[in-house]
């Protein structure tokens, strides 16, 4: 019983990495660069959640929409102020403006909410499910996890491949100049991208800070690079890819601290990328990419 | 006064000027050829044309509206459709969403699928294949959908750059008879072409492109008999 227990913490875990790959994914499809401050907007968003419920009181629903808008608002102006001056830039420089952008997030927050870290209350409020005459008890944040992360892969993918702005993102992902031909706007198409990517952050900081209720300044970071490694594990710029990389490198993780070494776990998570990548480098569900000759 | 009108552009790649002071004009219902050697900059007048790059100098007016301050997408909605060189089609979209991509600007649901309807009459190829990946369409397939995609605009003038390129001589062919067609259908054409012969049959008038500057000019049934062009691009 004690596998399926910690299979189905590992799913859960996995489900907040596949919503935070996701913002790394459709960022790097769209506008071909690393995002390295993602996870930070996630401690953002965890932030603005704990703020609205603690301080001004809200009720949970109402400041995870609240953060949501914030963290949209966040990633938008990221994006024109930071990265948009550097679209013609080497993507060197993109990657170390992308860190700078990190470390200054983490570091206003330091500013504002101090070093010590703050206890965040569960968003779900709703109660566990007790199976096997109580040998297996699944915490609702599980449940949660695992469902918003299913709706959330599932709505997204309808919206970029059934909608009119969706095949705009295919479309601005292979070609940009040819994009601007159709009457596309690129510079729309990217912000939109950052929108989803940045609000999305925001419903992953509520799901990990529910489950993993300790916040402070630092609380995205570690789980921004897993969710990176997620999203190159199951094939960067694929949304289906995303949400495998996310559950197997979930569920990776908790088995192997739970089997192997608690002290290993993390390193078990980058080691297995390795391997994947050595087999094949464009990931579980990556498509090859053609170069233009 | 005429549909599209040119002047004096000059367009710089960093420091290394491209087009130096250029002025032609396209009238309603014209082909157009622009033909010349390979860095003579046709390319350059097209992407300059639709906003891919910027003017430096000079003015493009189309129906009375200024484009160089125009940003590309925009440009799609005031009637001109450009058919790219190399065609770029979305390669790993289906034809169909390729066609769709073409009507981006449109609202009309009904106009586009009367569009869509003629295009697969005129190009039946792509109804057959319109739910497979464009990639793996044959070169002239994925020119037939690159044209298809620009005319999903309902452009009131359509930009071709090199449309015969890297086709066969039965293709070829069929995609100037194509272009005849398009024309017919009253829009109007400006092709840039390395087969200047092809493209001189069918223009009404042609504009010759060295180094960035237009050193001849006339109605192209003329040009097909001047001595210097019968030279150089003719290969006689």
């Amino acid at each position: 019983m004690a596998f399926l227990d910690y299979l189905i913490n590992g799913i859960s875990l996995g489900s907040i990495y596949a919503v935070i790959a996701l913002g790394y994914t459709l960022v790097y499809g769209i506008a071909k660069m690393l995002n390295f401050a993602h996870g930070d907007v996630i401690m953002v968003g965890g932030y603005v959640i704990f703020t609205m419920m603690s301080n001004v009181g809200l009720n949970s629903y109402v400041s995870v929409l609240i953060a949501m808008a914030a963290c949209t608002v966040l990633g938008i102006t990221i994006e024109k102020i930071a990265y948009k001056p550097l679209r013609q830039s080497t993507n060197l420089a993109v990657l170390i403006t992308a860190i700078g952008v990190s470390y200054f997030l983490q570091n206003i927050a330091l500013i504002i909410f101090g070093e010590k870290p703050v206890t965040f209350k569960s968003v779900i409020d709703l109660p566990k499910i007790t199976l096997f005459d109580g040998q297996i008890v699944i915490k609702s944040e599980a449940i949660a996890s695992i469902i918003v992360s299913v709706v959330i892969v599932v709505g997204l993918s309808l919206f970029v491949n059934k909608t009119k702005s969706g095949r705009a993102m295919l479309a601005v992902s292979e070609d940009k100049d040819a994009a601007r031909l159709m009457g596309i706007n690129v510079n729309r198409t990217i912000s939109l991208t950052f929108a989803i990517g940045s609000g999305l952050a925001a419903i992953a900081g509520a799901l990990l800070c529910s489950s993993y209720p300790v916040l402070s300044n630092t609380t995205g970071a570690m789980p921004g690079i897993k969710a990176f490694v997620a999203a190159v594990f199951g094939g960067i710029g694929s949304i289906p890819g995303a949400m495998v990389g996310g559950l197997l490198i979930g569920v990776i993780e908790i088995l192997g601290r739970a089997y192997i070494s608690p002290q290993l776990a993390d390193a078990i998570v980058f080691a297995v990328l390795i391997i994947v990548l050595i087999v094949r480098p464009t990931g579980i569900l990556g498509k090859k990419v053609n170069e233009k000759v | 006064m005429s549909m599209l009108e040119v002047k004096d552009l000059s367009v710089y790649y960093g420091v290394i000027q491209a087009l130096k002071g250029i002025s032609f004009s396209v009238n309603e219902g014209e082909v157009i050829a622009l033909i010349g050697a390979n860095g003579a900059g046709k390319t350059t007048t097209l992407h300059t044309l639709t906003g891919i790059l910027p003017a430096r100098t000079g003015s493009i007016v189309f129906e009375g509206t200024e484009l160089t301050k125009t940003p590309a997408h925009k440009i799609v909605k005031m009637g001109i459709a450009h058919v790219p060189e190399g065609r770029r089609i979305f390669q790993q979209l289906t034809v169909l969403d390729n066609l769709k991509l073409g009507a981006f600007t449109r609202n009309d649901k009904d106009g586009i699928a009367e569009d869509m309807e003629k295009i697969y009459k005129r190009f039946p190829r792509l109804e057959e294949r319109k739910t497979q990946i464009a990639g793996t369409l044959s070169g002239g397939e994925q020119q037939m959908l690159a044209m298809g995609r620009a005319l999903m605009s309902r452009p009131k003038m359509v930009v071709m750059d090199e449309p015969s390129m890297g086709l066969s001589p039965i293709l070829v062919s069929e995609i100037f008879d194509i272009i005849e067609s398009i024309r017919k259908d009253g829009t109007t054409v400006l092709l840039v072409e390395q087969n200047a012969k092809k493209a001189l049959s069918i223009a009404d008038r042609a504009y010759v492109l060295e180094t960035g500057r237009i050193t001849l000019s006339g109605k192209a049934s003329d040009l097909i008999n001047d001595e210097k062009v019968r030279k150089a691009y003719l290969g006689e």
